[in-house]
């Protein structure tokens, strides 16, 4: 049904996800990094983050890939001729993951750092008040507080990640998309392929916004709404 | 260091490509904010013959790429015989999936008109109740009330929310150049091709792009003082001096 | 300590490199989209002719050869940039190429044609292109040629990432013809059932003139880097060899019925 084509976007379509997973791990990392240095006392520190998430989210996602795949080529160029070594790989998979995490951690430093923001200043004055250190206070009491006014902004930056995923296939990264293109140009049926590929992705968005909001629920027990 | 000749060589293309971005994402922006007003009012409807197709509408189109959707009805459209024929035969309405402009257009417009009406759906949901009694106390229909309160409500409601929709929009149309559409981001990928300088041909693309960024975001801040001017802080009233 | 950490890492990175220039292990690259140059199988693996040639090279030169797959696009920055050691991708040999890498010498010459429709009046001459849609792909030979001769003269040159979306949109309307290598028309499209309804327009062309010459090159070589002379001699040396025992003629007939090496 699938011209023979089903294995290898079986390949693609996991190979997705470990693009997805692993940009998402990235993005977080950064993203409270650049959380923690635009919410510093340090200018040294606030300046750069700042000029992070505003040039990142000043670009499209694309653009900034093409840069990271075809620059970094030749950066390494430059770098590898300077000090006769053998190649440094800068395969698609790597730069696709380099380039997703960098733009969402800039995305993230923003969730993040509101999120830090609406934490009650009573709640890491009262640590404070019993003698633990700051880093006690922020992994006890600063860090959970903060994932649950967190959480909404991550889950909707996840989604929005998910589906750049799409892009590493024109850098040549062998994804769902890139095989999809493939299939469809070999088989002249475009068509059938890229409504797969849709279909991927809608499983994939459906079971993240049930994982999203089961973590939601999960780290909101406690809370009170205001009634409906 | 620097081969600027890679710039200005290509300077035309750069020019022309900005254009048709500018176009491609304020068109398409337009498009689908005036469709997604009475989508938006649909999908707050409670009964699930209306509501349910907006929804499948709006959760096809914000599961799924735009990468992909482009694509879909790019090559996908052109493959099928009908389709062909209808070109051969001038159809006026499918002669618009034959250009890549056209295919772009529509694809951007469905796109965030779908994210649009869940933007205007979810700000007409948190419509205070009490400015909705006070409607109906005057003895508005529903079409006045949707018209003179609701919705332009909801807009002003909308107006954070939609200003961080529109730069993802601006961004999505960089895809426009997987379709051989030359917006910025092809004459940017053609300046490449010919010179192998990926910095100058990319850096000078992204500064355009955060140029027009800025300029959207300060846009929208003059929209936002204008329109959700009771939300601004209040300023300091100077009190008399000694 | 820590000049014994240096000392050994450095030793490990000149060791590495010594032992790169013996070449008893090359990786190769190619597009795979450009059939039956090169090609991606279901499975991934890429196959096709460049491919063939290149491990009948191998097998000559009794190294050991991997493949990697590359975007056209980046694909001489990428051999720069030591991502892998040589190209075997249907590159054509250009002087503008030249200028950033090296080629073996050439190992198929190819013209370029003019493919559209079945009994289609046009022609590869600028007064029958003006105001048409003709398709290529960025950064070939062929995009080359159409944008220095044809482009700002009233022709509409559309570029392509790839040969095959090119076909597609052929295929669907789009184009009114497509400027590309004529062997791979030859073997990728027109001899398929997607290409039933289409033809070459006119002649195909080695180069009119000198001019034309210059941009459509010397032929098709594999390329490597600058510094690479080594792998050059050893590779012309390997295709000298399997031009003499017969071994590119297999590979030649197993593609094409007409020799496709040029004088």
């Amino acid at each position: 049904m699938l011209h023979g084509y089903a294995p290898s976007l079986l390949d693609g379509a996991w190979l997705t996800f470990q693009v997805a997973v692993l940009s998402l791990a990235l993005a977080l990392v950064l993203g409270l990094a650049g959380a923690s240095a635009k919410l510093s006392k340090l200018r040294l520190l606030r300046a750069p983050a700042v000029l992070y998430t505003t040039i990142v989210r000043g670009i499209p996602d694309l653009v900034m890939m093409l840069l990271v795949f075809y620059g970094g080529q030749m950066l390494i160029n430059l770098a590898t001729d300077a000090l006769e070594w053998d190649y440094i790989d800068v395969n698609p998979f790597v730069a696709g993951v380099a380039t997703l995490g960098f733009i969402f951690g800039a995305y993230f430093t923003e969730t993040f750092r509101g999120a830090f923001l609406a934490v009650p200043a009573g709640q890491l004055e009262a640590g404070a008040a019993y003698g633990m250190s700051r880093w006690q206070v922020f992994s006890r009491i600063l860090f959970p507080q903060m994932l649950r006014h967190a959480l909404p902004g991550l889950g909707n930056n996840w989604q929005v990640m998910q589906k750049s995923t799409a892009l590493v296939s024109i850098i040549g990264l062998s994804d769902i998309t890139w095989l999809a293109d493939q299939a469809g140009r070999s088989t002249h049926q475009p068509f059938l392929f890229y409504a797969v590929v849709c279909a991927f992705y809608l499983a994939m968005t459906a079971v993240s916004g049930l994982v999203f909001g089961h973590l939601e629920r999960r780290y909101s027990v406690g809370v009170r709404r205001a009634a409906a | 260091m620097i081969d600027w000749s890679v710039i200005t060589g290509n300077l035309p293309q750069y020019a022309d490509g900005l254009w048709l971005t500018l176009q491609l994402t304020v068109l398409s922006l337009l498009a689908g904010l005036v469709l997604a007003i009475p989508l938006a009012v649909l999908r707050t409807s409670s009964r699930r013959a209306v509501f349910g197709p907006v929804w499948a509408f709006t959760y096809f189109f914000r599961g799924t790429p735009m990468l992909i959707q482009l694509l879909l009805i790019y090559y996908g459209l052109g493959q099928f015989d009908w389709i062909q024929a209808q070109w051969q035969a001038s159809n006026a309405f499918w002669l618009i999936f034959r250009e890549p402009y056209g295919c772009a257009l529509v694809t951007f417009t469905l796109n965030t008109c779908a994210y649009t009406t869940e933007i205007l759906a979810g700000a007409l949901r948190a419509t205070p109740h009490g400015e909705i009694e006070a409607a109906q106390a005057c003895g508005m229909s529903r079409v006045t009330m949707l018209r003179r309160i609701l919705i332009p409500g909801a807009l002003r409601r909308a107006l954070p929310a939609y200003s961080n929709e529109a730069i993802f929009m601006l961004h999505g149309t960089a895809i426009a150049s997987t379709v051989t559409l030359m917006d910025l981001t092809g004459a940017a990928r053609n300046a490449y091709s010919q010179h192998f300088a990926p910095f100058e041909a990319f850096l000078f693309a992204g500064a355009l792009y955060l140029t027009l960024t800025f300029s959207l975001v300060g846009l929208f801040r003059l929209a936002e003082r204008r329109y959700l001017a009771h939300l601004q802080p209040r300023k300091a009233i100077k009190g008399p001096t000694a | 300590m820590i000049r014994r950490i240096v000392l050994m890492a450095a030793l490990a990175a000149l060791s590495q490199s010594a032992l790169a220039k013996d070449w008893t292990k090359i990786r190769f690259a190619t597009e795979g989209a450009y059939p039956p140059f090169n090609m991606t199988a279901p499975d991934g693996s890429v196959q096709g002719f460049d491919v063939d040639i290149a491990n009948a090279l191998c097998q000559q030169m009794q190294a050991e050869c991997t493949w990697v797959k590359q975007e056209w696009d980046g694909m001489i920055p990428a051999l720069m940039g030591r991502k892998f050691d040589a190209i075997s991708a249907s590159m054509s040999i250009t002087e503008d190429r030249k200028k950033k890498v090296d080629f073996s010498d050439k190992y198929y010459a190819t013209p370029l044609g003019l493919v559209a429709a079945k009994g289609s009046a046009l022609r590869p001459d600028l007064a029958l292109l003006k105001g048409k849609r003709v398709g290529v792909q960025r950064g070939t030979v062929a995009d080359n040629f159409a944008t220095r001769f044809w482009a700002g003269q009233g022709v509409e040159v559309v570029r392509y990432a790839k040969q095959e979306e090119v076909y597609l949109d052929l295929g669907a309307g789009r184009l009114d013809a497509t400027w590309v290598d004529a062997l791979e028309a030859e073997g990728g499209f027109l001899t398929k059932p997607a290409g039933a309804d289409y033809a070459f327009a006119g002649t195909t062309v080695f180069g009119r003139n000198a001019e034309e010459k210059a941009v459509i090159g010397e032929g098709v070589g594999i390329a490597v880097r600058k510094r690479d002379t080594d792998l050059k001699a050893k590779l012309n040396k390997a295709l000298a060899e399997i031009r003499a025992n017969g071994t590119y003629d297999t590979i030649r007939k197993k593609y094409f019925a007409q020799d496709i090496y040029g004088e």
